[in-house]
């Protein structure tokens, strides 16, 4: 994808993180998507959240397939290998990285067409396995590169910039997730910083698959009067259904596990992701309940954000597979290959 | 004609009734009496019901490919009778379980019938129907044991090897065993004319299945991850890797894996977890056919394109679609060579046998990581599935992997800038780094159009010297990969050339022909892109018989279009049927080629039809 290189500018001011580092060093490549594009926030919710977790740019992997959301990763963290895939394919990539090198801190980018219809077999399977890694889908509603077809996710009745009514029924991530049995979903808006960068955090300290789901418009495809997936649409109905904050263990605060009556989900590293808000009676952890008050929302036409769901007590993928500790690509050769006394003893067995 | 270590024979039986492990059972033992000896499994793509066949062809002289003349029929399915009998040579035997008449319609003069009442005896012994129908493969194991001659030292060791652990199952095995043994020798003229005599014919041999071997290479190997997709006749090689794997590869101290077992939803899922593994510096492998390469060949050219090692054991079936997907062929030869859109050209290496499978499945990780490419391993069924004697596997520990250029923490740090693709070696070869290791290596790998830098291109001059650099590798591959074998001869009129698994075919052919006067020079073809040898063995020739299984001759066609050649140098023969190769084919298709020679000589072309 086209690339520009960003001139890095630092002023002695900015703030640096655990590491040293200051918000520049998270930045990538010069974005050139259109202006206003939701991507862009999100890829800015991104760098701020990687830099707040003080995550060394080289232990970072970044993955997308082929779409605007997948041009993406070029626009952050520049320290970081990156690999721009084939179109739905990025799950399987970033599942073959992940088994090799369990270290890597993952993240994959991609979009309502790569993830949800081309790759929607590959995004279920690596649901299931517990991949390690932040997925997030940059949701537009519409295929922005090929100018403007609908998308999977776009909603019954939403309308087309020619004015075209969509007909038919949309897949919604959260809920396909929720489903095949996803152990963090959370679902943001471009538009709002603020709750986006916590769940981006919260999704890095998850062990396993975090999928975001992030609202974010096509400023030239579907920005218009009568989309449900607009700036103006989503801003109307957003509705926050949590709102949480990601306490490190670092502070004082992990110690309680409800705060104010809130609840609070100890993450694996120790860190606590703190549920500053959520509705009477919802429990982000309990999943049928999820599902059933989030049907019930979005009947509504609501679109509920937050972090929706979370369960910390599964097995990630290389805990299904009981794989050693240490990265497969630094496991020294002589304890990968049996040698000649054991091959010879083996070759008594096909005699 | 047939004699002492100089037969063949086939078994008819429906497939789900156990007969799996009579043929086994009979073809080990002639194998540990010494006797080079050969099986084919020519089953169908089913569970239980359909017939199934398999042959054994005991040959002293050490020829291993299938023969196409039965000297003796184990005629088990009544479905197949009829077409069964009839196969057997004029003189040779039918064994039957004469508990029913057989047929008068199905009598021959010229064939033996030999009768054992099997279902009369079982009746008698075994109550519970399952196990009868089990044990009567070892009884007519048994009735073999005396008729062949076998040493039923061996057999009972083989049968207590099987059941050992089973006081029930051992001894009800070892009674069927000996009833069909005993009522042979008192009823029977044994042994037949042909038969086994103990030989030294198999020291420092082993019987072994191509799809084993290529595990325990990709074990030897270093492998750490393998992605997959279940699909015939592929699956064994994942089947032994995990086995392997569980045995040779968990840690002592922690009881983890040093390994990853991928069950991939699908061959384009498998193909990309392999890319995103070899990617981040692990070895990393799958295993499949005909159909999985369709699937995988839009990442393999995102694999061939951003030059990242990935190794691909393609254990060939029957095509196109779903095909026959329990018979061989060696139909993805030009698939393979040239998979995926745009312009790709892959490295392919073709093992003859297990014993390649486990040399090439090795070299095929050193290959793929030297030239940042896939290698295929073109195996196929008859090579995969088939038990086939073969020299003991061997390892030389001092074996260390070619991981190829691959820049350390270190290297990084001490080099100005990095560039993924600049700059190239003397095989036009580019030092990749890993993810996890020094940001100063970070690049952003792109299946899209890039220049000699890794950065992002639509500028004509930038993108073609990207694809001149990869065309150039390829063809650099040559110096590495496999060199030919060839056999040459004194007085030899053509050349003969083959690929994988018609190896033992063409070499017993090659002596036949030699019997009958006609001399030819051999070649068999072990990789591509082809060196030198491959072209100047042409050369030297008239003309050259191309020997493969498929129908389009694709070895031929690559062959064309890969080396200066002219085209008609070279005459195809071409066996594609599903069945493993008989050199009967071979000398037959030779015959015929040779007799439209004379015809239309001056018309080399035409006689290609």
């Amino acid at each position: 994808m086209p690339s520009i290189a960003k001139p890095i500018v630092t002023h002695p001011s900015l703030e640096k993180n655990a590491l040293g580092l200051n918000l520049r060093a998270y930045e990538g490549a010069m974005s050139t998507l259109c202006a206003g594009c939701g991507h862009d926030s999100v890829t800015a919710a991104i760098i701020r959240a990687a830099w707040k977790l003080s995550i060394e740019p080289h232990t970072m992997a970044k993955f997308s397939g082929i779409g605007c959301s997948s041009k993406t990763p070029t626009y952050f963290v520049s320290g970081a290998h990156g690999f721009n895939s084939a179109h739905g394919r990025m799950p399987s990539i970033a599942t073959g990285a992940g088994a090799a090198n369990r270290r890597l801190v993952s993240i994959g980018v991609s979009g309502d067409g790569d993830s949800l219809s081309i790759g929607i077999g590959q995004m279920a399977h690596a649901i299931r396995r517990n991949l390690n890694i932040v997925y997030i889908i940059e949701n537009n509603g519409v295929y922005g590169l090929t100018k403007g077809q609908f998308s999977a996710s776009a909603d019954v009745g939403s309308k087309s910039k020619r004015g075209e009514a969509n007909r038919v029924s949309p897949i919604d991530p959260v809920m396909f997730a929720l489903s095949l049995g996803v152990t963090f979903v959370a679902r943001s808006f471009s538009g709002e910083k603020e709750q986006l960068v916590p769940i981006i955090e919260a999704a890095f300290k998850h062990q396993g698959l975090a999928l975001v789901d992030v609202i974010s418009p096509c400023v030239t495809f579907n920005d218009h009067e009568g989309s449900t997936k607009s700036y103006a649409y989503t801003r109307k109905h957003d509705f926050h259904v949590t709102d949480s904050d990601v306490i490190f263990p670092a502070d004082e605060l992990i110690a309680s596990i409800s705060v104010n009556g809130h609840t609070a989900v100890t993450m694996h590293d120790g860190s606590v992701v703190h549920f500053t808000r959520t509705p009477e009676d919802y429990d982000p952890r309990d999943r049928a309940k999820v599902f059933a008050y989030l049907q019930r929302h979005q009947q509504e036409g609501k679109v509920p954000t937050g972090i929706l769901f979370i369960d910390e007590s599964q097995s990630d993928m290389h805990g299904v597979m009981a794989t050693t500790d240490t990265p497969l690509t630094e496991v020294p050769f002589d304890d990968l290959c049996p040698g000649n006394a054991k091959l010879e003893a083996l070759m008594e067995e096909f005699r | 004609m047939p004699a002492i270590n100089d037969f063949a024979i086939k078994l008819a039986n429906v497939n789900g009734t156990g007969s799996a492990s009579a043929n086994g059972l009979l073809m080990q033992s002639m194998f540990r009496m010494g006797i080079p000896v050969a099986g084919k499994n020519l089953f169908p793509s089913n569970i239980q019901g359909l017939p199934t066949w398999y042959e054994i062809r005991v040959s002293g002289k050490g020829y291993g490919a299938r023969a196409l003349d039965y000297d003796l029929m184990v005629a088990m399915n009544a479905q197949t009778y009829a077409k069964d009998v009839k196969e057997v040579r004029s003189g040779g035997y039918v064994l039957y379980d004469s508990t029913w008449p057989l047929p008068s319609e199905l009598y021959r003069e010229d064939v033996t019938f030999l009768g054992v009442p099997l279902s009369t005896m079982l009746t008698e012994t075994v109550p519970e129907p399952r196990t009868r129908i089990l044990l009567k493969n070892i009884m007519y194991s048994g009735s073999l044991a005396a008729l062949l001659e076998l040493d039923m030292e061996i057999v009972e060791e083989l049968i207590k090897e099987a059941y050992g652990k089973k006081q029930a199952l051992l001894d009800s095995n070892r009674k069927a065993l000996h009833q069909g043994y005993e009522y042979a020798k008192a009823n029977l003229s044994c042994p037949l004319p042909f038969h086994c005599a103990r030989m030294d014919g198999n020291r420092n041999k082993i019987l072994i299945d191509g799809n084993t071997a290529t595990a325990l290479g990709a074990i030897y190997a270093g492998a750490t991850v393998a992605a997959w997709y279940p699909i015939t006749p592929a699956t064994s090689v994942m089947d032994a890797f995990k086995g392997f794997a569980d045995r040779y590869r968990v840690d002592p101290v922690t009881k983890k894996n040093n390994f990853a077992f991928l069950q991939a939803e699908d061959e384009l899922a498998a193909i990309g977890m392999v890319i995103g593994a070899s990617w981040a510096g692990a070895r990393s492998f799958t295993s499949t056919a005909g159909p999985g390469i369709s699937l995988m060949s839009e990442l393999i050219g995102l694999a061939y394109y951003a030059e990242i090692p990935a190794v691909i054991f393609d254990i060939q079936r029957t095509g196109p679609s779903t095909g026959m997907p329990t018979r061989t062929q060696q139909s993805d030869i030009m698939l393979c060579a040239f998979a995926s859109h745009g312009d790709t050209k892959h490295i392919l290496l073709f093992p003859n046998d297990p014993k390649e499978c486990f040399d090439f499945a090795v070299q095929s990780f050193d290959l793929a990581e030297q030239f940042q490419t896939p290698v295929f391993m073109m195996s196929d069924l008859d090579i995969g599935m088939n038990d086939w004697v073969v020299d003991r596997l061997e390892w030389n520990d001092d074996y260390r992997p070619n991981r190829g250029k691959v820049l350390t923490s270190k290297e990084l740090d001490d080099i100005k800038t990095y560039y993924r693709y600049s700059p190239e070696d003397e095989n036009f070869v580019a030092a990749r780094t890993l993810p996890g290791i020094n940001a100063k290596g970070s690049f952003f790998t792109r299946g899209s159009g890039h220049n000699r830098l890794g950065g992002y291109t639509e500028t004509p001059a930038e993108y073609q010297e990207v694809m001149d650099r990869l065309l150039k590798k390829h063809k650099a591959a040559a110096k590495f990969v496999p060199e030919p074998i060839i056999e040459r001869k004194q007085n030899s009129t053509f050349g003969l050339i083959s690929v994988g698994g018609c190896d033992r075919a063409c070499r017993e052919a090659v002596d036949l022909l030699e019997a009958d006067g006609i001399i030819a020079d051999y070649m068999r073809i072990r990789a591509f892109p082809f060196g030198r040898e491959v072209e100047q063995f042409i050369m030297e020739h008239d003309f050259c018989y191309v020997v493969e299984q498929n129908r389009d001759a694709q070895l031929k066609s690559l062959l064309v279009l890969e080396t200066r050649v002219p085209k008609e140098k070279l005459l195809s023969i071409l066996v594609y049927g599903g069945f493993p190769l008989s050199a009967a084919s071979v000398v037959e298709g030779i015959q015929h080629k040779k007799a439209k020679k004379q015809i239309a000589a001056k018309d080399l072309v035409l006689m290609e039809e």
